[in-house]
Order: structure tokens, then C-alpha cells, then sequence
């Protein structure tokens, strides 16, 4: 017995064939090398198509780059027959809509949030409610442009007669109202999650001290939650920056700054929807894809910021 | 019996359909430490929550009979003043992440949105935390947060935030039983001291905890209470079986 202590290498010394010897592994080194390689195969690959994403859309847009150089992103003419290509238009447009539609969600999706994370854990009403909220994500973009189309684009016109503005019906308003409804369940998502992982002792510390629900709910939990709440916001308004589909069928497809929220416009995304088909010589291309270059920088940009946030306010920090 | 604060009368708590307290007569007297013991799932826990009413955030608690405090129904009143006379202190210590000490300290105003002056903060807080012992210690981290306080700093600072409401009952449930020996026993001179202004009640696993800081022990078996009395006689002369085999250490 002695020996299989000793030998719990390559040779079974000591130990006869038929007993299982559960101290010898074969070849366990080279398979835990192998599986090391693979799981590290997936991560380089990540990151070969991200630097390629950029470096392409970097070499792409060098002709423009060139040309144009900072005069790009303050020019505010975008005239493919004169070749003038200048993408302030765009960028305010898509800060726009983006923003606009952050401030329409985020009264909906902070409610929903409480309402899950807090009221209504469990039961019927709250499956159902999340479930709900959950098939906002699920819905494909040409559906919601469709649905702004024949149902928001009446109403909005409507009002547009009433303030007295020219009833285009579509524009930045237009588009950021659907855009808000789309972006509803990314923030909602993440801020009940956060508001449930809230720990129980703490409310009814705050309970023991004679405050109410909303006084929990204001003081403990959502200061506690703050950076996951300010995560899913962040993670909401990024994907209102690049959402093309349903902005291009709703925001009126307009190549100049937009003079009020009523206005016609376009963000980056939507030029690009509108105009690659069509684009044909170098010039324009490269226009095009420095634009989503800016896009791509304007996403990394929130990011970062949004992780900066987030480890500033964090409970542990 | 005389300076009696709380008293409990004919208390029946049912989870759904489950009986966890069964007609619980008791006295509280005031300026006294009562200890609760019992083995696991007999309620004194649950007896402990009702005094407060903190067990109603769970939905399938329901009670029967009467608690009273000043010879008035805390039953019938709002549970939010009765929070605030009854304080409460729990297992695990539980100060405020997201606050500093100082904050902490008052968060009983500021949840509750009392407004005072900054002068009259400074004073509870000053106040609150030589009350729990722990002023020396912290007085010149006032505003750095509480989380980075030891086990048994952070459990007297939940003391401090329970007294800075100037409540006339402490609840304590377990306090101690997350912490170290030195923790402990700093906590228990700190009870020990307490009591001259607020009435204790603490529900206590430890056996030789209860002994030492105990004016009056109360023994649970099974949601009953099957033994009440000082101390000293409960400790050295009890009338049930079952809490003698409880003390003896045949079961628990």
C-alpha cells in the first residue's frame, strides 16, 4: 500500500492491474494545457476582431481623413454631388435623438425597476410585468419604425399643427419617442437586478428606525444600487446612439441641423442606412465610414465614462 | 409586578398556518437586560420581531392577543412611532454602506426626515456614539463611511444608530454572534451599561452570555414560554425540565 502512496506518478509499482488507482491521471498536464490554449484561442480571437474593426474603418476613411481632416466633424454641409462632406449635422442629431429618448425612457424604466425590485418580487402581476418588459427588447427594429410610422407619426403631427411647427409628423421627436420605448428594458432590466441584490438586513435596519417604504426605497436601496442603475442607463443610451432601423424610417431623413425637436434630421447611424447603397465613388465611402469611425469612438467614449461612474459611486469603493 | 414597560398578553404569531409563538405571556421591566433563549426555531427571534412590528414586513406573519408598551396597545398604534421607541439591533451588523459614521448615527432623523440644526446633529451624534462606546475611536472619522470599522466597531455603531432615536426598548437579536470573544465582551459591558437608560432585551445563544448580563432570563421551547424569572434562579434553580436540560447542555 505503501507504494501507491509513493509512486502516484506514470508507473502503477505496487498496485495490481485491476484495482482502479484513483492517484494516477493520465496525461493530465497535456489536457489542461490544451484546454488553457483553447479558452485563451477565444479571448485573442476577440480582440483580433475588434483591433481589425477599427484598424479597417481607420484605413478606410484615411482618403476623407485627408481631405476633410478636422473640418469633418465641424462642417455642417453634407453635399455628395459638390463632394462636401461634413458630419456636424449627424452628430447633433444623433446626440439628440439619443438624449431625448434617454429622458423619455428613464422615468419608465426608473418606475419599473422599484416596481420589480421592491413591490412586486414575486406573483402573477410581476411575471407577467417583467415578461412584458423583457419582449420590448425582443421586438425587431423594422416593427417598432412601423409602428412609430402609421401611430406616432399622426399624433406627433397633430401636436406639430397645434404649436404651429410644419406637421412633417417624422423628426427628432418622432424618433427619439420609439427610440425611448425601445431602450425601456435594457435600463429597467438592469436596475431591478441590482435593486433586488439590495441586502435584506439593511432595509429592515432602515425599518427598526421607524421609516416608511418610500423612505427605504429613497435612502438605503437606490443609493445602495446607484452605480448598476446608472450602468443600465449608460447601457441604454448606447444602444440609442447606434439604433438605425427604426430611427431612419422615423426621423425624416434630413442632411441639416435640426432647428427644434419638431425638425427633420438624421443621426449617423441613419445616413449610413440611407446613403451606402448609393455611394459610389472613393470619396463618399470614406466619408461614410469615418462617420461610423466617429460612432464607434462616441460608443467607446459613453462607455468608459459610464465604467468611470460606476466606480466612482460603487457601495465597496 | 412593579416598572414594568412591556408586557405581551396572550401572544399567539402564525406563519401561514404554523403556530411560532403560542401564547406568550411576558413582563419587561424597565431598566433590566431579559434574555430570550431556547433551541433553534423555538421563536424567540419571532417574539423579538413582533415588539417592534418589524415582523410585518413579512406578509405571511400574523398576529394574535396584545403588546404593551406603557399599558398601550403597540398593536393598535403606527408601526413607524412604535419602531421609533422600540429600537432594534440585529445578527449581523448592518451600518449603512452608502453613509459615513456620521450619517449613520442620524440616519434614524434623516430617514425619517426630521430636520435639525447641524448643532443639534453634532450633539446626538457626539452623544449616540459615547453612549456605545465607540466615540474614541471614531471621532476623527466622522465622515469616512462605516464599512471600513471592524465587526465590533460596525455593531456598536448599529448600537449608536438604534439610540441616537432615544428609544425606551433595545431590541438585540443575537448581536454578538458574529463577532470574536474581545468584540463581545466589549459589547456586553456596553449592555451592561445601557441598561441604566434603556430597557434591553436581547435574544442570546450563549448561554454564559445570559448568566453575565442578564437581570431576568425567559426560556422558549417550541413557541412556548416555558420559563421565566431573575436570572440567578432561572440559572441555578429552574422549574422546567426542559430549560434544565437546555442549561445542562443535553439539547440546543
Amino acid at each position: 500500500m505503501e507504494n501507491q502512496y509513493l509512486n502516484s506518478g506514470d508507473k502503477n509499482i505496487g498496485v495490481e492491474k485491476s484495482t482502479p488507482n484513483i492517484l494516477h491521471k493520465k496525461n493530465w498536464k497535456l489536457k489542461e494545457k490544451i484546454f488553457k490554449i483553447v479558452l485563451l484561442f477565444a479571448g485573442v480571437t476577440i480582440l483580433l476582431i475588434i483591433g481589425g474593426i477599427i484598424l479597417s474603418l481607420l484605413f478606410s476613411s484615411i482618403p476623407s481623413l485627408k481631405k476633410f481632416g478636422f473640418s469633418f466633424i465641424i462642417g455642417n454641409e453634407w453635399d455628395p454631388v459638390n463632394e462636401k462632406y461634413g458630419a456636424l449635422p449627424f452628430l447633433i442629431g444623433t446626440a439628440m435623438t439619443g438624449f431625448l429618448a434617454l429622458l423619455i425612457s428613464l422615468p419608465f424604466s426608473f418606475s419599473i425597476s422599484i416596481l420589480l425590485g421592491e413591490y412586486f418580487k414575486k406573483g402573477l402581476l410581476s411575471s407577467f410585468i417583467k415578461t412584458m418588459t423583457e419582449l420590448l427588447a425582443g421586438i425587431p427594429s423594422v416593427i417598432y419604425g412601423f409602428w412609430g410610422l402609421f401611430f406616432v407619426v399622426p399624433i406627433i403631427r397633430n401636436v406639430e399643427m397645434i404649436f404651429g411647427a410644419i406637421p412633417y409628423g417624422v423628426g427628432i421627436l418622432t424618433a427619439s419617442i420609439v427610440l425611448g420605448i425601445m431602450i425601456i428594458p435594457y435600463s429597467a432590466s438592469i436596475g431591478r437586478e441590482v435593486l433586488e441584490l439590495v441586502p435584506n438586513d439593511l432595509k429592515e435596519a432602515a425599518y427598526s428606525l421607524g421609516a416608511t417604504r418610500y423612505e427605504v426605497i429613497k435612502t438605503v436601496s437606490i443609493p445602495y444600487s446607484i452605480s448598476g442603475i446608472i450602468a443600465g442607463i449608460i447601457l441604454s443610451l448606447g444602444r440609442a446612439l447606434g439604433e438605425t432601423m427604426a430611427v431612419t424610417m422615423l426621423i425624416g431623413n434630413m442632411n441639416s441641423i435640426p432647428e427644434n425637436i419638431f425638425a427633420p434630421g438624421q443621426t449617423i447611424a441613419s445616413i449610413i442606412a440611407n446613403q451606402f447603397n448609393e455611394a459610389n465613388n472613393e470619396l463618399h465611402i470614406s466619408a461614410m465610414i469615418e462617420l461610423g469611425l466617429l460612432l464607434l469612438v462616441m460608443s467607446a467614449i459613453i462607455n468608459f465614462l459610464g465604467k468611470y461612474i460606476i466606480k466612482k459611486l460603487s457601495v465597496e469603493g | 409586578m412593579e416598572g414594568t414597560i412591556l408586557t405581551t398578553k396572550d401572544l399567539f404569531v402564525y406563519y401561514d398556518t404554523k403556530c411560532a409563538v403560542n401564547n406568550v405571556n411576558i413582563e419587561f421591566q424597565k431598566n433590566k437586560i431579559t434574555a430570550i433563549m431556547g433551541p433553534s426555531g423555538c421563536g424567540k427571534t419571532t417574539l423579538l420581531r413582533c415588539l417592534n412590528r418589524i415582523h410585518e414586513l413579512n406578509p405571511s406573519a400574523k398576529v394574535e392577543g396584545k403588546i404593551l408598551l406603557h399599558g398601550e396597545d403597540l398593536l393598535a398604534i403606527d408601526p413607524i412611532l412604535v419602531r421609533r421607541k422600540v429600537g432594534m439591533v440585529f445578527q449581523r451588523p448592518n451600518p449603512f454602506p452608502t453613509m459615513s459614521i456620521y450619517d449613520n448615527v442620524i440616519s434614524g432623523y434623516k430617514l425619517n426626515g426630521i430636520r435639525l440644526k447641524k448643532s443639534e446633529f453634532d450633539e446626538i451624534v457626539e452623544d449616540s456614539l459615547k453612549k456605545a462606546a465607540l466615540w474614541k475611536e471614531v471621532q476623527h472619522d466622522l465622515h469616512k463611511r462605516g464599512t471600513f470599522l471592524s465587526g465590533g466597531q460596525q455593531q456598536r455603531l448599529c448600537i449608536a444608530r438604534a439610540l441616537a432615536m432615544k428609544p425606551d426598548v433595545l431590541l438585540l437579536d443575537e448581536p454578538t454572534s458574529a463577532l470574536d470573544p474581545i468584540s463581545t465582551s466589549h459589547i456586553e459591558e456596553l449592555l451592561v451599561e445601557l441598561k441604566k437608560t434603556v430597557t434591553i432585551i436581547i435574544v442570546t445563544h450563549n448561554l454564559a452570555q445570559a448568566g453575565r448580563i442578564s437581570d431576568y432570563t425567559s426560556f422558549m421551547y417550541l413557541g412556548e414560554l416555558v420559563e421565566f424569572g431573575a436570572t440567578d434562579k432561572v440559572f441555578t434553580n429552574p422549574q422546567n425540565e426542559q430549560t434544565e436540560r437546555f442549561l445542562t447542555g443535553k439539547f440546543g
